[in-house]
This record gives C-alpha cells, structure tokens and sequence, in this order.
C-alpha cells in the first residue's frame, strides 16, 4: 500500500516550460535586487530579456510536440495555438520592459519590483494562453491581474493610484462573475476540463440551462478583461492613469491574453453551444465598435482616445469571433498581433512625447509635433494609420481578414457595422495627424530625444509595415495555429 | 445512540453558542477568543464526518494561524479602540434584515429538499476516501490538481510583492514634481 504512493507520479512538465522559464527569471531578478539593492537596472533588464527569449525559444520547442495530448491531468493545451499566443505576448514582454526602463529612469521612479511584476504578469498571460481547465484559467487570470493592479499603482501619483484601486475593485467584481461562471459550467457538466465539458454537452448529458448561465457569466468575466461595452467601464481611467509603459503592457498584453483564453473557452469547451453564444458575441461586437468609436472622438487626451480606441479594437476581434473555426480564429490572431503591434507603438511615441513622467498627454500637445521632431510624428501617423485600418499597414490586412471570415459566416450586418465604425474612427485618428502636421506648436517643451527608445518604437513600426505588405509571412504559421488540440 | 451522534450532540450547542458569544461581545479580543472556540468545535465535526485531514487543518490553519493574525491587527490597532456605532449607509439595517431572512428562507429550502431526497452513496466515506482520507486528498492535489496548486503560489508570491511595493513608497521625487508643474 505504501509502494503505492511512493512511486513518483509521472509528471510532464514540457508544456509548462516557458512559464517555469518565466517564473524562474522573475525570482531571479527578485532576489538579485532585494540582496544587492545597489544592482544596475540594466543589468536587471538584461536578465528578464533574456528570461523573456529563453521562454519563447521553449515555446518554439514546443510547436511540434509529439507528448501525449493530456498532460498534467489535462489542465494545459500544448497545441500551436498556444505556442503562437505565448510568442505574440512574450514580445509584447519584451517592449513593455524596454519602454519602462527608460520611463521609470527618466521620471526618477524607477522601482527593480517593476521587472519581476511584468515577468509574473507575463507568465500569467502565457499560462492562460494555454490553459485547458477552468480553475486553471482563473488562477492565470488572477496572476496576471494582481501583478497588472500593482503595476498601474507602482507610480506615487495620485491618477496612478486611483487607476490602480479602479481596476482592482472592478477586476475583483469580474473575477466573481468568472468564478461563478466556472462553479455553473461544474453544475451543468460536472467538469472543469474545457475537454470534458464539450463531451459533456455534445452527449447532452449536462444541463442546458445551467451551461447557458456558464456562458453568460463566463462572458462577462472576460468581457471585463478585453473591455467589450459595457464592461469597459474602468478602461480609459486606468489607461489613463497607469504609467505609459504599463499601459502599453497592459493595453497590449491583457487583451491577447484574454482573447486566447476566450477563443480556447468558446471553441473547445462551449463549441456544441457555437448557436447559443454566437448571438451574444455579435450583439457585444457590435455595440463594442460603436460605442467605442463614438466615444474616442469625444476625448481631449490622448492615452483616453487610444483607451476608447482599444475598446473598439476588442469589438473587431469580437467580430472575428462570430465565425466560429479555424477561419475566424486565425483572423483573430493576425488581428490580435497586429492591434498587439500597434498599440505597443502608439503609447510608446506617447511616452516619448510626455518626454517625462505623464505631463504632457492632452491632444493640444500634439500639435505642431512634426516641427519638434519628424520621427516621433512620422512613427505615430503610422501606427494611427494602421489603428484605422488604411493600407499599407497591418491594420488594414487584419481588418479585412475579420471581414472577409465574418462574411463567409454569413454575418454581414455586422461586418457592416465594423465597416462604418471604422470610418468613424477614422475621424479621430485623423484629427491627430492634423495636429501634428497643420498646427504650429502651442509650446517650447521638447520630446524625449534618447536615441534607443527610439530605436525600440520602430520595431514595431517595421513589423506594422512589413505584414501589412507581406502578410503571407505570419498568415501561414497563424493558419497552423488555428486549430485548437483538445 | 451511536458515537458520533453523542460527539455531534455535545459539541453543537457549544459551537452555536461560542458564536452567539462571539457576537455579542464588545471587547474586539473577548470576541476573537470565541472565534477560537467555535474553530475548534467545527473542527471536532471534521473529525465525526470522517475528514481527519481537515480536522487538522482547521485547528492549524484556522484556530492557528489566522487567528494569530487576527489578535495581530486588533493589537495594531489598538485593543481598546472605540468602534464606531455610528452607521454611515442608511438603510443598512432594513436591507440587511430582508437579506438575511432570504438567505435564512434559501438555506432552510434546500436543507429540506436534500433531507431524505439526496443522499449521497450508502458508501460515501468508502469510494472517497480510498487508502485514507489525507492519502486520497494527497492524490487529489498533487495529481490532477498538481498545477492549479504550483500556479497558486505564484499568485502568493505576487501578492506578496504587490503589498511591498505598495507600502513602501518613496515621497514622489522632485523630477516628476519639476514635470507636473511645467503643465
């Protein structure tokens, strides 16, 4: 009987290499500060990059496992899917490390909590990329929440900390409406496995009602995470007022992230219900792109109207959502990477403008930017461009494909709707090009003019260019991906 | 009467009782004592369901250590602070009652529905329990939720930083102060 329980149970922990690579790193760091508190920050910046590429290289490792398909009783995925998740957001990482390095130096802040914080939030969001069980989403979802809380209150300043105790409070109220979610999917099948909830209501041996209430609920917890209206509520205060490369992280991060796991939850699990929740999902998508778009050409500050504008990004996904299948999940892939690219780089001109801590951020600082410096203008009419959805960027290509899936799912009204919301949103985008090119500047205050930040926005700036030209480079590896291994 | 029903019989009116206390007391550690006193109770009921793991866990974990913690904040805060009696939200009160009795009403419904409807197996203890009860909780929790439980001390180290970081913040520096007063 001892013998029994003394043999080392066969655990696989294969899949879960990048986030043990992540977590790892992040203690790594911890320590390395709290024992040498005189340590350099480019020496911890140094150590969580390449936490951050040793995760994705395990992640690469991991695109052709030939394991079992259940490993750890079932609780994470190891399909493409998830690989090519946790490679979008292992980049969104690296540049949100970047941009706070250099922002937390120059507003005299900076605090070594900040990279362990983005590493642990980081490997939250990779595990919920490829989490297979419910509780197992939960706890992703609250790792990534906790860190992402602390890190918009990591500031002193008073906007910084009332964001934070936003986001907490609301985030608190969502994680209830998940929890409850999970408990009513256990009801109506008896599982937490996303595998065995879709045996479960394909056999129709789990009750109807209570997997609809599941759905329900679940929705709303992850429609408090993308921010889909009207669980958007707290988006442009905490955008607003957590520090610029927070709010890149987060803006960036959290909604790939969720995403991944909502696509995972609705394809796997709930995908004997594809007619229940289609409805739901279209009626959200559409009143997310227009509250959204409407809403952004009412703000006078800048981190406010790319806030709004990441709420109407949430609907166009939501949109690609509504055509069920690889189609539509491959679509929202390309568009999760390409809003991922260039939302990262507006926020990051946004910082580079403030030049210093948040004081410059309202819209009338914009003007005249061209005057101040051609660069900072020219990447950020860019990224505005690819917001809107104008080729040649990867904005454009991203929106058709959601489109051009939405409509083989015969779901035109919608794409009809997205179509005219983009051009709603276009106003907006555009005003701020007007800005910068028609206006004479109103002040003498200067951009940030560090050469390496500068370096680190135009990465994204290129990748926004080249798939918006050359989109067949990732379109193949994301139709790999599409398929979810369950 | 078999055993358990004599533990049962003898043990409840002191829980119910400790509770009361603990209600009515206006001394903040006389109350957190027959909070004590209750954990210990409810812990013996452990032990008569057949759940010994539990049974030490409560008396650990919760006659332990969260009371420890709790005697620790009240002496943080003082133990002969005045509490406020004054209610700040109206209508508290009212609410709180219809609540109250709808959960009361809701907790009596199902304890009526399941009394003699759903039982569960006649073997319950047998088919859960195999080779002991901490033996089955042990293979629970370190096989399928092997993870679930690993992930869960990230979520603790998380939050450990978080309430560093907060507490610990420096007066705002004269950089940002020079940024905010340039606008």
């Amino acid at each position: 009987m001892l013998a029994q329980f003394l043999i080392h149970p066969p655990i696989q922990l294969g899949p879960i290499g990048p986030e043990l690579v992540l977590t790892g790193t992040a203690i790594v760091v911890l320590l390395g500060a709290a024992f040498n508190p005189r340590i350099g920050h480019s020496t911890l910046l140094l150590v969580s990059l390449l936490g951050l590429a040793g995760a994705a290289l395990v992640s690469i490792g991991l695109w052709d496992w030939g394991g079992e398909l259940t490993v750890l009783a079932g609780m994470v995925a190891t399909d493409r899917f998830a690989v090519v998740a946790r490679l979008i957001l292992l980049g969104i990482a690296a540049m949100g490390l970047v941009y706070g390095y250099h922002y937390f130096r120059r507003s005299g802040e900076a605090r070594a909590e900040f990279y362990p914080l983005v590493l642990f939030a980081t490997a939250g969001m990779t595990l919920i990329a490829a989490a297979a069980d419910l509780i197992l989403v939960f706890l992703a979802l609250e790792i990534l929440s906790l860190s992402l809380y602390v890190l918009t209150g990591i500031s002193a300043r008073l906007s910084s900390v009332e964001g934070s105790m936003k986001y907490f409070l609301l985030g608190a109220f969502s994680s209830a409406f998940f929890l409850y979610g999970v408990a009513m999917a256990y009801g109506a099948t008896g599982s937490t496995r996303l595998s065995a909830i879709a045996h479960a209501l394909a056999g129709q041996t789990g009750s109807l009602g209570l997997a609809l209430a599941a759905v329900a609920f679940l929705g709303i917890g992850f429609g408090f995470k993308v921010a889909a209206v009207p669980f958007h509520m707290w988006t442009p205060d905490v955008y607003q007022g957590a520090p610029t490369p927070v709010t890149a992280f987060m803006a960036a991060g959290t909604k790939v992230a969720a995403f991944a796991a909502l696509i995972r939850v609705l394809e796997t699990s709930f995908q004997p219900l594809t007619l229940d929740w289609t409805p739901l999902v279209w009626t959200i998508a559409a009143v997310t792109v227009v509250a959204g778009s409407l809403i952004a050409i009412a703000q006078t500050d800048i981190k406010r109207m790319l806030a709004y504008s990441s709420i109407a990004h949430a609907g166009f996904v939501l949109i690609a959502l509504t055509a069920a299948g690889q189609d539509g999940i491959s679509a929202a892939l390309f568009y999760l990477l390409a809003y991922a690219l260039m939302v990262l780089g507006a926020f990051g001109v946004v910082m580079l403008v403030s030049a210093r801590g948040e004081g410059r951020t309202s819209l009338a600082s914009y003007a005249g930017l061209y005057r101040r410096s051609r660069l900072l203008a020219g990447l950020l009419t860019l990224f505005l461009l690819s917001l809107a959805g104008i080729p040649p960027t990867a904005g454009f290509i991203a929106k058709v494909n959601v489109f051009r899936a939405a409509v083989a799912a015969g779901h035109w009204p919608l794409v009809l709707v997205g179509v005219l919301a983009s051009v709603v949103a276009a106003f907006f985008y555009i005003r701020v090009m007007v800005l910068m090119y028609m206006q004479e500047p109103q002040d003498d205050a200067e951009p940030d003019r560090s050469p390496w930040p500068r370096v680190a926005v135009a990465v994204p700036a290129v990748l926004t260019l080249l798939f918006g030209v050359f989109p067949g480079i990732v379109l193949g590896v994301l139709d790999k991906a599409a398929i979810l291994r369950w | 009467m078999a055993p358990d029903q004599i533990v049962f019989w003898v043990f409840a009116p002191v829980s119910v009782g400790s509770a009361v206390a603990m209600l009515f007391q206006r001394n903040a550690i006389h109350a957190a004592l027959f909070l004590i006193v209750n954990f210990f109770t409810l812990a013996v009921f452990y032990l008569v369901l057949g759940a010994p793991f539990l049974f030490a866990v409560q008396i650990i974990v919760y006659a332990g250590a969260i009371m420890v913690l709790f005697l620790f904040v009240i002496m943080l805060l003082g133990v002969d602070r005045e509490e406020s009696l004054v209610e700040r939200l109206r209508g508290q009160r009212p609410l709180a009652i219809v609540l109250g009795l709808g959960l009361a009403a809701e907790i009596f419904v199902t304890a009526r529905a399941s009394l003699g409807l759903a039982r569960g197996p006649a073997n319950f203890d047998e088919t859960v329990n195999v080779g002991g009860n901490a033996q089955a909780l042990s293979h629970v929790l370190f096989r399928d939720y092997f993870l679930p439980f690993e992930v869960t001390s990230i979520l603790l180290i998380v939050a450990a930083i978080a309430a560093m970081v907060l507490a610990q913040r420096r007066e705002r520096t004269t950089v940002e102060a020079a940024g905010e007063a340039e606008v």
